[in-house]
């Protein structure tokens, strides 16, 4: 398939690109999209890519093994910095989780009809962006094996339950509330789709497969309305779950006594960055996929736009925030807030600290730029200068807080060492791997929902 | 992965950061012109500004990563296949098929988990440190001190409380030895037979025994027979931190050998002439001075003691001092001679001093006037015998015989001059005239020998010499030293050490917790030492070999040590004194008479210029003369000053490190090492600048830690580490170098100090260490004032804010009754706290707690759960030094208990933050928010598993805690409940139950303490010591405005400066 079939073009200023691509048709609409599934032809840079991805997977098995194996000490981890890459990365993923939610479920209710594209790859994202984060808590205890069951509040003949009140036991509920959900949502939207696949497979053993997962749908309008009903209910259900997750992950370190960490603003703080990194995560995937599958009929430079909208405000409230943890610690007057306040700009890791300034800040302000609004390789690059920051922005509520709190006789410094690295990237190529096999094995933009997309679909009343 | 890759993770790149540099000229202005104290931790952040920034951002690029230890990529598969292969198995596995034999007869006294006490006494450089041991089924687990014994009243040091895990030392010497080969005892006796026949034969010509210092009367009388047997044997002894001093001074004070006694208690003025009789037991009666002396310290409001240093090593004596000047070695001798001609002292001619070591005088010898026979002047172990002379001659002088000091003869069996006497040993064995050498204890020639020259070394030694086949090039060649030269040589010792390679016969020793023996405290009083378990590796005694010498060939050391003090006990009843005497630790009224003394000082030497570099020596504070080396508390016990681990430094004065330009470090090569070594070494790991140190010739690389306090021009090394043969702790892991510097190297004549030159390497040294980060600002965690800001202002640890009573969202748990039965609390009394660390080794012993490494502290992962913060105040040539021991503050409102996910560390209805070993999942979330900092998590299997004799030193009472777990401080929870338990066993006279009375759980920390800085008990008693140490205006609690309601709380430190030399200091 050539890949520069169709190249986007500015439209004129002051007209806004179109959802979808001119000349679309309901036939080439569903063969375009389901044609990446039912291909005989599997190109060959996917292969390429799944190839480096199990690659990369089998260093995070490899990690993990020798993890168990050893405990958490092959991590750079010490007293008194106890948390390090681990929950980095954990918080990191859980934030890029929170787009693919956000625009199904909260655009959905709000009728915004472009989010049809790219929803039903955002929910994958989410899903597997959780898969990655929810492997992080998991690993980084000392003793996962009994972790694994014992934050569950599964009745026992000891009688000894979780403790309530630690923010972790939240956090075990908001994340697997949250992928349950998603995962829920992202799966009853497949079934439409799945049938089409059904319908237009050209061999018995993909035809059976595809039939089961589409579980009977025959498109009739009992099963349009049921459909339709449990979709609203989910994305009801979803809604405030997208604002509940990363607040609940904040209160892992709002709710302790660090200073830099014990802040009243952390939730809405963490949501707009988690929605800032969501997007950030969307525009990645996005713009080479509908480069690599000349999709950019489908996933139009309105999309890409919209995108770079949405980061843009979210980053200005993150910005904000991080001018308002700079100002209360100065304000509170209190030594240790004016201590951390220090840190953060003369510390040992003040570069990180900049680092992060430069790009959650400075450089999406690139943004209001139409023109880098309207170039997916300068939304590319910025988009991934934004997900090095909201890494760094954990980095330095994490580490940074710890490494100097109330004595200084406990300061310590925090080096993460090649399996902190060897981790964080076989998440990377897990998720990729995990990723492509969906676009390769399901269809990655809803077909239906771009059916109603169609000038064909509108219905004059 | 390539060192390339690694490259990629330094952030900033090496060569943008320069060395930050120090200009103390700065410092001082900024301190002067500081208000109130500030404090600080290391001499970058002092200067503050852009050197300590510079510091900061030098930490930064050296970011490699690790491997934790290096396995091997087969070593991985295979760990990886056999984790997958076993992981189902473990249910099949086959038991091994083992027999159980029950006690046939059930032991006497023996109740199952109940430990039962034994008094005895560790030998320790010829002194007898009295001892009560705590054994379990008959495996001695914990030594405490002997309660009852006047030289320590209970209270122990650090070797003491460490000694106990050398004897379950997997790497101790095992079976006795014929060059290298295993032999039978009874082929061993046989064998010696023939030797002893021999030097019957000629009355013993060539027959040499080599021992260390000892106290021990039974081994004394041994050896007088041998000598009687064998007339023209010799007796040489080799202590390397010998007190040679101390009995030369006497002798030319009063013409005796004699050891002072120091009454500290009865001292209202007491002057420190490097007399460091704070710092460890290389001062004689260490453990009790400390008592005595800090018992004048408790009460400020009822008067203080003063105390006045002078000293040329930075010491936790000069830590605890009053005033305090610096001063090279041998300037002290000149400042005491200053000091007596002041007091008036005949036949001493005052030297001319500079003006603050003047004042210092003038001022001193005023108040020493003013309080005659009740001051003291103390000379240091480590000083010439001019200033131990001169310093008794001050004592006698002001009347204080009697008074504050006593004369004793001496304590040790037959004391030699160490010096001569090695030196004639080494003589003669070069001319021939030895054929046997039998060493026994701890000796280890080899290693620790003065380097004299024109004598050979010990050991063999290396040469450089011209290559016949290439001119102008040196090649080496290996030289026989003196012990090849000897044709038998009989080695006695716990391990097999540097001596054994060249040694015919090696003899196994045992502990001194395996055999029956004796010796003497500093006081004199005997201790007849019993054993507490059998040889655990077929150890001999040093009676049972010198037995084989007084034809009692196979006699056991109960029966030579028995008939020893049979023929001493001159009443009747022979076998109820003997019980008796074992059984208390001590042997009643068996202390040293006090001497009457005349002074006059006869052959006083003209004082010594002070010229050139000074090179000083030191044993090392936790390592000792090295004897200690494989000792893995002691090994990951800071230094109390430096707080290094695992290495020895060398300290030089930070005017001294400035003018060498060490203070900012070279970065490159740390930076490529890493790389190199493939290992990680920034947390809490500083790369030192190693110089070398040259003396007479010979060179010794060492790593350069620029330590306030340190006299200018002067540089101290410590002994005890460089060893080359060692346990696998005493060397370095890996790659089985030594660890440290062997400062032995240098040591020309026994001395303590020589004259060197230093120069810079441009190489680095990384050091582990647990404390050594930056700045306390405005934090104040050690609150201080003088005598007089006191006396003003009672309360003024409590300036600021702290939060109400009752100021907390949680439920008080007060209200509902829940510290109704015992509320347990503890006080640290801040001015009593010399930083000796007994607490910490005893809490290891007591505890269980692992051994780390000195890669993992270099991470920050150490495990100890009572530490001592050391801080440091004003001047870096001579700061105030304040202790701090920090244990879990078993806070009322805990930080750490709510966020537990698991509930694993939950509060108890007595107010302890118990922790739940087995529950815990290692979330590590309780220690981050714990804002003390004391919680310790097992990131690695850090206990050991495996080593069978490890496992039967371990207190059974507590947990061995695998990896993955946290673990702190309980208050040692196991004492409470075993208090507990012994009170409820107990009823008052008419049936009622009976409180747990104040004292009778003594936490290991506590009970350690040699000066009783540590105070725990019940809080709800009024009565009890910590319930009126708390009710005490000094009382404060650390960091109180986080409103964590600690129920560990500090008594601030009060110094009684005196107001003469307070404004002299000031202006």
């Amino acid at each position: 398939m050539a890949l520069n079939d169709q190249v986007d073009q500015l439209p004129p200023k002051g007209i806004r690109p179109p959802i979808i691509g001119p000349g679309q048709t309901l036939g080439t609409a569903t063969d375009r999209i389901a044609g990446i599934v039912l291909t005989k032809h599997t190109p060959i840079f996917w292969f390429a890519v799944v190839a480096v991805s199990v690659g990369i997977f089998g260093i995070l098995n490899t990690a993990i093994a020798y993890l168990l194996g050893r405990g958490t000490g092959i991590w750079g981890i010490n007293i008194p910095v106890g948390w390090g890459f681990a929950i980095v990365n954990f918080v990191w993923w859980i934030g890029i989780g929170h787009a693919g939610t956000l625009i199904s479920a909260i655009l959905l209710l709000f009728k915004q009809s472009w989010r049809t594209s790219i929803n039903r790859f955002a929910e994958a994202m989410t899903i597997f962006a959780v898969m990655q984060a929810g492997l992080f808590p998991l690993v980084h205890t000392g003793r996962p094996w009994l972790a694994a069951y014992w934050l569950f509040p599964i009745p026992n003949t000891m009688g000894v339950w979780p403790q309530f009140r630690s923010p972790l036991i939240w956090d075990v509920f908001a994340v697997s509330t949250y992928f349950t959900v998603s995962f829920l949502f992202w799966g009853i939207g497949l079934i439409p789709d799945f049938a089409t696949l059904r319908d237009s497979a050209k061999t018995l053993v993909v035809r059976r497969i595809y039939g089961m997962l589409a579980m009977g749908w025959r498109g009739s309008a009992r099963h349009w309305n049921r459909y339709e009903t449990a979709y609203m209910l989910l994305a009801g259900l979803a809604t405030p779950l997208v604002l509940s997750v990363h607040s609940v992950v904040s209160l892992d370190f709002a709710s302790s006594i660090v200073p830099g960490w014990h802040t009243t603003f952390f939730p809405p703080y963490f949501v707009a960055g988690a929605i800032f990194s969501g997007f950030a995560m969307v525009l990645i995937l996005a713009i080479p996929f509908r480069a690599l599958y000349g999709m950019q009929d489908y996933i139009t430079l309105r999309h890409l736009q919209n995108c770079a909208k949405v980061m843009l405000a979210t980053g200005m409230i993150v910005a904000y925030a991080y001018v308002l943890e700079m100002f209360m610690g100065w304000y509170s007057n209190d030594r240790y807030e004016l201590a951390m306040v220090h840190n953060r700009l003369h510390g040992p890791y003040s570069g990180y600290y900049f680092m992060l300034v430069l790009c959650n800040i400075i450089i999406p302000q690139s943004l209001w730029f139409n023109k880098v609004r309207s170039s997916p390789l300068a939304l590319f690059l910025v988009a991934c200068v934004v997900q090095c920051g909201m890494w760094l922005e954990r980095f330095v509520i994490v580490v940074m807080s710890l490494q100097r709190d109330f004595l200084p006789s406990s300061w310590g410094m925090y080096w993460f060492t090649k399996w902190d690295i060897a981790t964080l990237l076989g998440t990377m190529g897990f998720f990729t791997l995990l990723f492509f096999l969906f676009i390769r094995f399901m269809p990655a933009i809803s077909i239906f929902e771009i059916r109603t997309l169609l000038p064909q679909s509108k219905v004059k009343e | 992965m390539s060192n390339k890759s690694e490259s990629n993770l330094n952030l900033i790149s090496v060569g943008q950061i320069k060395p930050a540099r120090l200009d103390l000229e700065a410092v001082r202005q900024k301190l002067a012109s500081a208000r109130g104290p500030k404090y600080w931790r290391t001499l970058e952040e002092l200067a503050d500004q852009e050197a300590f920034g510079e510091l900061l951002e030098r930490e930064f690029p050296r970011q490699a990563s690790e491997w934790v230890d290096p396995v091997s990529r087969r070593g991985f598969l295979k760990l990886a296949g056999a984790s997958l292969a076993l992981a189902g198995l473990a249910g099949c596995t086959k038991q091994p098929m083992e027999q159980i034999l029950p006690y046939v007869r059930q032991p006497e006294d023996l109740i199952p988990g109940k430990p039962i006490y034994y008094a005895t006494a560790m030998p320790f450089a010829g002194y007898a440190h009295p001892l009560l041991v705590e054994t379990h089924e008959f495996r001695p687990t914990k030594v405490e001190g002997n309660p009852n014994h006047e030289a320590c009243l209970g209270s122990s040091d650090l070797f003491s409380q460490a000694s106990i895990l050398d004897m379950y030392d997997p790497d101790r010497a095992v079976g006795i030895t014929y060059k290298g080969e295993g032999r039978p005892w009874a082929e061993f006796l046989g064998q010696i037979r023939g030797i002893v026949q021999y030097h019957k034969a000629n009355r013993g010509g060539g027959l040499r025994f080599l021992t260390g210092a000892t106290s021990s009367p039974t081994l004394g009388s041994q050896m007088k027979a041998i000598q009687q047997i064998f007339p023209d044997s010799k007796w040489h002894r080799w202590e390397p931190v010998h007190r040679d001093s101390v009995r030369a001074g006497s002798k030319m004070a009063f013409g005796g050998s004699y050891d002072p006694i120091y009454k500290f208690d009865a001292a209202d003025v007491v002057v420190s002439l490097d007399g460091d009789f704070l710092s460890g037991s290389w001062f004689p009666g260490f453990v009790r001075y400390a008592r005595d002396f800090m018992s004048r310290r408790k009460d400020p409001a009822k008067g203080m003691n003063r105390l006045y240093v002078a000293e040329s090593a930075p010491s936790t004596t000069g830590a605890k001092a009053d005033h305090k000047i610096v001063a090279r070695q041998v300037e002290i001798d000149k400042i005491a001679r200053a000091l007596a001609a002041k007091v008036g002292v005949a036949g001493v001619v005052a030297e001319r001093l500079d003006a603050e070591h003047q004042k210092w005088v003038d001022v001193v010898a005023a108040d020493l006037m003013a309080h005659k026979g009740k001051c003291v002047v103390v000379p240091g172990v480590f000083q010439s015998a001019a200033v131990n002379a001169v310093a008794q001659a001050i004592n006698a002088a002001l009347g204080n015989v009697g008074q504050t000091v006593t004369y004793i003869d001496a304590v040790e069996i037959d004391p030699v001059d160490n010096t001569q006497s090695i030196r004639e040993l080494a003589t003669d064995i070069a001319a021939g005239k030895v054929e046997t050498l039998i060493m026994m204890g701890d000796v280890n020639p080899v290693y620790n020998a003065p380097v004299d020259s024109g004598l050979l070394p010990f050991g063999d030694f290396e040469v450089e010499v011209d290559d016949p086949k290439e001119a102008g090039k040196k090649k080496k060649e290996t030289r026989q030293g003196l012990l090849s030269k000897v044709k038998t040589i009989i080695q006695l010792s716990i391990y097999k050490n540097e001596t054994t390679d060249y040694v015919t016969w090696h003899v196994p020793e045992t502990h001194y917790l395996e055999a029956w023996s004796d010796g003497r405290a500093y006081d004199g009083t005997a201790t007849i030492m019993q054993p507490m378990i059998s040889p655990l590796y077929d150890g001999k005694s040093a009676h049972e070999i010198a037995a084989i010498f007084t034809d009692q060939p196979g006699t056991s050391g109960y029966d030579l040590v028995r008939t020893y003090w049979r023929s001493q006990h001159s009443g009747d009843d022979f076998e109820g004194w003997w019980r008796r005497s074992v059984h208390d630790g001590y042997v009643a009224d068996s202390a040293f008479p006090a001497r009457q003394v005349s002074a006059k000082l006869t052959g006083l030497p003209p004082a010594a210029e002070a010229n050139g570099l000074e090179i000083i020596f030191r044993p090392d504070p936790t390592i000792y003369d090295g004897s200690f080396i494989n000792n893995g508390w002691l090994q990951e016990t800071p230094k109390p000053l430096s707080r290094t681990t695992w290495d020895n430094v060398a300290l030089i004065s930070p005017a001294m490190a400035d003018r060498m330009g060490l203070l900012g470090m070279e970065l490159g090569d740390v930076a490529q090492s890493d790389l190199k070594k493939n290992v990680n070494k920034d947390h809490q790991s500083d790369a030192l600048n190693r110089l070398t140190i040259t003396v007479n010739g010979r060179t010794v690389e060492v790593p350069a830690w620029a330590q306030p306090g340190q006299p200018d021009n002067s540089i101290t090394l410590f002994f005890g580490y460089g060893r080359k043969k060692a346990g696998r702790v005493g060397l370095e892991t890996d790659t089985a170098h030594p660890r440290g510097y062997d400062a032995y190297s240098v040591r020309a004549a026994a001395s303590y100090g020589a004259v060197g030159q230093v120069a810079d390497t441009g190489k680095t040294w990384d050091v582990a260490v647990t404390q050594g980060h930056f700045s306390m600002d405005s934090r104040e965690p050690v609150k201080a004032a003088t005598l007089a800001e006191f006396t003003k202002k009672p309360r003024f640890a409590h300036e600021e804010s702290e939060p109400a009573d009752k100021e907390t969202l949680y439920p008080d748990y007060r209200e509902k009754d829940w510290y109704k039965q015992n509320a347990w609390g503890m006080a640290i009394d801040l001015n009593s706290c010399i930083g000796c660390q007994a607490c910490s080794v005893a809490c290891y012993a007591e505890n269980n707690i692992s051994v780390v490494g000195k890669e993992q502290v270099q991470r920050g992962r150490e495990m100890m759960w009572i530490r001592i913060d050391s801080y440091y105040e004003g001047d870096p040539a001579n700061p105030s030094v304040y202790f701090q021991p920090v244990n879990c503050m078993q806070c009322e409102n805990a930080p750490c208990e709510p966020v537990c996910p698991v509930g694993a560390t939950v509060h108890s209805t007595e107010g302890l933050n118990d922790m739940v070993y087995n529950r815990c999942v290692g979330t590590r979330y309780c220690s981050n928010n714990c804002p003390y900092k004391v919680r310790r998590f097992n990131f690695l299997l850090f206990a050991d598993y495996e080593t069978p004799s490890l496992k039967l030193g371990r207190n059974p009472d507590v947990t061995v805690r695998s990896r993955g777990v946290m673990e702190k401080c309980t208050y040692c929870v196991q004492r409470i409940n075993a208090g507990r338990i012994n009170a409820e066993k107990k009823t008052g006279p008419n049936g009622e139950a009976v409180r747990i009375q104040d004292g009778d759980i003594k936490t290991a920390c506590e009970q350690a303490c040699p000066t009783q800085a540590i105070v725990f008990g019940d809080i709800n008693d009024p009565n009890s010591r910590v319930a009126k140490l708390k009710a005490q205006d000094r009382n404060y609690a650390l960091l109180a405005e986080l409103n964590t309601r600690p129920r560990t709380t500090y008594i601030a430190a009060v110094s009684n400066p005196n107001p003469e030399l307070e404004k002299a200091e000031k202006a």
